[in-house]
């Protein structure tokens, strides 16, 4: 458990990753996320509880555990005035590498990043995305045996989350064990055995991505009409499809319902609305997101506390 | 032993960082160099100290003054650090608590090391020359560089306390200004008026001004002999300053880095 004053950002969650395997931590913006990551991490104490991270216990020993772990962070930890191979020598040197070791280390994972543009000039020049790589990189100089990633793609270009979690996948193949945060269901699913869902700072639910997706149903069935008043009598078709909680802004016109048959349920609804004849301003059929998941799980929004 | 290690690591970053930023660059040579010019050739005529040369007279004032603010990077590099996120990465690694500080205070002696070379450069062209004996200049140097190795650690607890590099420099310049102006750096603590003339002696800016000026045999021949006791002991009242310094805030600036905190 962990407080920050009146907040209780940790309350009660207990994770357990079997090593060489990926654990996400699904959630949204103020969910725990990086407080569970900086206890793990022993950059924060907890109030209350206890952790082991590769068989060493983050309260007796920390710098135990800071010799088994790489972390990554929210928001990229570079020197920007170092080129990439000065800036992983120096966090080689600092895992206790010799100088030559962690440099020679550093250029095998600027050409594995295929970063080798940033070798020798300082990052101040290159994008958040080309940092946010050369950071993980630096998680990676001293290969530890657990990896942290809080967020890795947040804020990434398709192509380099795309990029990244592929250097994610080639760590665990060689066995590392990786906790990972995100808000993407669809980053948990590409790169987690397990997902843990948590919000308020404990866990509402666990299972592997095809479990969480079956509890959410397969799809869902987005519909935008114009105003509060078609936006209701949509509420009343979709309901006869919805196979869970439905989500409607009426002001906007917007309703979203998961369906068990995507298409089936997408005939019936147009059917019906052209029957009652309401425009549809758009309507489309998708996988379904985190505030889905949420939805379900809890019954109200996830993005309602993104906003704060 | 790792300690060391990691505080040469560190300190070999913060010595890349001189030639990459331009503001380092300005303020460890351009603005020391500028200080001895200006005041050579602004006031160097234009104030009488009797029985000597004023520009003799306050070069001691100048090199004191120059290694105190030098201090400030360690306080402004780690404020950087922390709003960079930095820190945290640090405190993720299996390295030593103290190299972090440590390495950056190690990193301010070689900055002032340098600005004190410029300094002795540009006084000896215009005019300036060591009148002691090469040790005392050379215990006179060692003084200026131990002191502000000292002040390192005060400036240090600043930047890990507050949010950004800016306030660092902000906050230096409101305490260091008058710290270093209210002494005898650039002119005699006897000229100054009553209240100020005895901080000015209680100052260890004095003193250090005082014992490098006396080892660099610049005060003038008609001075008399300092009445207050930490001017009679200048020497000792420094390294005493200095040690203080060292053993009240390393401790306090491990501790705060310690806890440096997520944002
Ligand atoms: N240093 C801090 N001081 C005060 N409150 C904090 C601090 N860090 C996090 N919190 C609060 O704790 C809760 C969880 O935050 P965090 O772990 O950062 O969530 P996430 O990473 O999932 O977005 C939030 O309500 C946040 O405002
Ligand atoms: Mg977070």
């Amino acid at each position: 458990m962990k407080r920050y004053g009146e907040v209780t950002a940790l309350d009660g969650l207990d994770l357990d990753v079997p090593g060489g395997t990926v654990l996400g931590l699904l959630g949204p913006n103020g969910a725990g996320k990086t407080t569970a990551v900086s206890i793990l991490t022993t950059l924060t104490r907890p109030d209350a509880g206890t952790a082991m991270v590769a068989g060493v216990d983050v309260l007796a020993d920390p710098r135990g555990v800071r010799a088994r772990i790489g972390l990554s962070g929210q928001y990229a930890a570079v020197d920007e005035h170092l080129t990439a191979t000065e800036n992983l020598e120096m966090i080689g040197c600092l895992y206790g590498m010799s100088r030559r070791d962690a440099r020679r280390r550093g250029l095998e994972l600027l050409d594995q990043f295929r970063l080798m543009e940033a070798a020798d000039r300082p990052l101040k020049t290159f994008s958040g995305g080309m940092r946010r790589r050369i950071d993980l990189a630096g998680a990676l100089v001293a290969d530890p045996p657990v990896l942290f990633l809080d967020e890795p793609t947040t804020g990434l270009d398709p192509r380099s989350r795309g990029e990244l979690w592929e250097a994610i996948r080639d760590r665990v193949q060689r066995g590392t064990t990786v906790l990972l945060t995100t808000q993407y269901l669809e980053e948990a699913d590409q790169l987690a055995d397990e997902i843990v869902v948590i919000d308020h700072g404990h866990a509402i639910a666990k299972g592997t991505s095809e479990e969480l997706k079956r509890r959410v149903g397969g799809e869902h069935l987005d519909v935008h009409v114009n105003g509060a008043d078609d936006a209701r009598r949509t509420e009343s078709i979709m309901n006869k499809v919805a196979t869970g909680p439905m989500r409607v802004h009426h002001d906007e016109g917007e309703v979203s319902a998961p369906v068990a048959n995507g298409v089936e349920a997408l005939s019936i609804v147009l059917r019906e609305l052209e029957e009652q004849r309401i425009a549809i301003v758009d309507i489309g059929l998708r996988r379904p997101t985190l505030d889905d998941v949420f939805m379900e799980l809890t019954g109200h929004e996830a993005s309602a506390e993104a906003s704060q | 032993m790792s300690m060391l290690r990691d505080a040469a690591t560190i300190a070999r970053r913060n010595m890349i960082r001189i030639r990459r930023v331009p503001d380092v660059m300005v303020f460890v040579v351009v603005q020391p160099l500028m200080f001895v010019l200006l005041f050579a050739y602004v006031f160097g005529g234009s104030i009488d100290i009797p029985g000597g040369s004023y520009r003799e007279f306050l070069i001691a004032g100048i090199f004191a003054q120059t290694v105190v603010f030098g201090a400030t990077f360690t306080g402004s590099g780690l404020a950087e650090d922390m709003q960079k996120g930095l820190i945290n990465r640090f405190r993720s690694l299996p390295m030593s608590r103290s190299a972090v500080v440590a390495g950056r205070t190690v990193s301010d002696v070689v900055y002032n090391a340098l600005s004190i070379i410029v300094m002795s450069l540009a006084g000896l062209a215009v005019g300036w020359r060591i009148r002691g004996s090469i040790l005392d200049a050379v215990v006179a140097y060692a003084l200026l560089l131990f002191f502000s190795y000292a002040f390192s650690w005060v400036m240090a607890c600043v930047g890990l306390l507050v949010p950004t590099p800016e306030v660092v420099n902000n906050a230096t310049f409101v305490i260091l200004f008058p710290m270093t102006f209210i002494a005898n750096t650039f002119v005699p603590s006897e000229s100054l008026p009553g209240a100020l003339k005895t901080i000015a002696e209680w100052n260890p800016v004095s003193t250090l001004t005082h014992a490098v000026r006396v080892r660099f045999g610049n005060l003038p021949a008609q001075t008399p002999e300092p009445t207050a006791w930490p001017l009679q002991n200048a020497m000792l009242y420094s390294l005493i300053w200095a040690v203080v310094l060292i053993m009240v805030f390393a401790p306090i600036a491990t501790r705060l880095y310690q806890r440096a905190g997520s944002r």
